[in-house]
């Protein structure tokens, strides 16, 4: 996969925010091996050191964690994924609207706008 | 035992009465990629061969991996230089050759491997390859021993962008983990999602030293921008052209 990284803002977290929304999509499943440090560093083109910064934050919310034999686990906990996809969903809402507001629309002329594209 | 595998400190060194280092003082630890930024001239390569042992310092001391500049730090540092020293009628296989007599890291097998990744005929000679493929070569001797430091002087100069992210991840790709390594640069947007420290050098002087993650967060841009921004030079008003 693609990895877009912003050029303003730190790199690790991107990585993990990208991590998670593969995670969140699907495609590593739940309980399922990520790929070691290396290989995500190499994929990505990034410092290793920044990978694993990124994957100890995903380990953080609970998203993967450390198994001594398999490397990382992406976890089986059904919450904690529902927790990263409704934090995720919540992301896409601000930026929808904070680009509304940039282009002038007040919140309920916001979502005025939104339920009327849904119809 | 000191936790930084490179140290410098009050580094000075002038050639003549000019000054390429003014007062260098460093702490670089194991297992990171650092980038030496700076505009020309500003000191990069001259750092680079102190660390070498190729230039003796005027004023100041330096040490790798606890010991000063001799025979051991040359056994565990990787060197990379600026240009090429190599006879144009040798073939790659006899560079790798030489390599393994001199130095006991040097991985052969490795080495054909990252010719075969990197698409280098190893058994060409060198006045036959192009300069980025000469490059390459370089790179392969470089990276495939497994040394404590790594010393890369500018090596994506010469290479098209899209070696150049080949050559970084196999830089990525093949640096043991305790090794660090140090490239100089000033195509920084090319390296900087590699680096974990970014160094800025100007006139013979560190100015900045940080990660590159504490740099993006502080100043909410790149370290490019940022680069950009500290070494803008004002072009000349009211001259004439």
């Amino acid at each position: 996969m693609a990895w877009t990284l912003d050029d303003s803002r730190p790199i690790w977290p991107q990585l993990s925010q990208q991590l998670a929304r593969q995670i969140i999509a699907g495609v590593y499943p739940p309980g399922s091996r990520l790929p070691s440090v290396r290989e995500l560093a190499a994929e990505a083109g990034v410092n290793p050191n920044t990978m694993q910064r990124a994957l100890v934050q995903l380990e953080q919310e609970n998203l993967a964690k450390a198994d001594r034999t398999a490397g990382r686990l992406v976890t089986q906990d059904v919450a904690a994924l529902e927790a990263a996809r409704l934090r995720e969903a919540e992301a896409v809402i601000r930026d929808y609207f904070e680009a509304m507001a940039a282009l002038g629309y007040t919140g309920e002329q916001a979502v005025q706008l939104l339920k009327e594209e849904f119809q | 035992m000191s936790d930084y595998l490179m140290e410098c400190h009050g580094l000075y060194k002038s050639y003549g009465l000019r000054a390429a280092l003014r007062g260098v003082d460093l702490e670089v630890g194991p297992g990171c990629i650092v980038g030496l930024l700076g505009p020309n001239g500003s000191g990069k390569t001259t750092l680079i061969k102190l660390l070498c042992g190729l230039l003796q310092p005027t004023t100041g001391w330096l040490t790798v991996d606890g010991s000063a500049i001799g025979p051991y730090t040359k056994s565990v540092i990787s060197y990379l230089p600026d240009r090429m020293y190599f006879a144009d009628w040798m073939k790659a296989t006899d560079l790798f050759d030489l390599f393994q007599d001199f130095y006991s890291d040097f991985e052969y097998e490795k080495a054909l491997a990252m010719c075969q990744s990197l698409g280098v005929e190893p058994r060409d000679r060198l006045k036959a390859m192009s300069k980025g493929t000469k490059e390459k070569v370089q790179l392969v001797l470089v990276m495939a021993r497994k040394a404590k430091l790594y010393l890369l002087d500018e090596p994506i100069a010469g290479v098209d962008p899209a070696a150049r992210d080949f050559i970084l991840r196999t830089i990525l790709t093949n640096y043991n983990e305790e090794g660090t390594v140090l490239i100089s640069t000033h195509l920084i947007s090319d390296v900087e999602k590699v680096l974990d420290e970014a160094i800025f050098l100007k006139e013979g002087k560190i100015i900045l030293h940080d990660t590159v993650d504490n740099i993006r967060e502080r100043e909410g841009k790149s370290v490019d921008a940022l680069f950009r921004e500290m070494f803008r030079a004002e072009p000349m008003e009211g001259g004439e052209f």
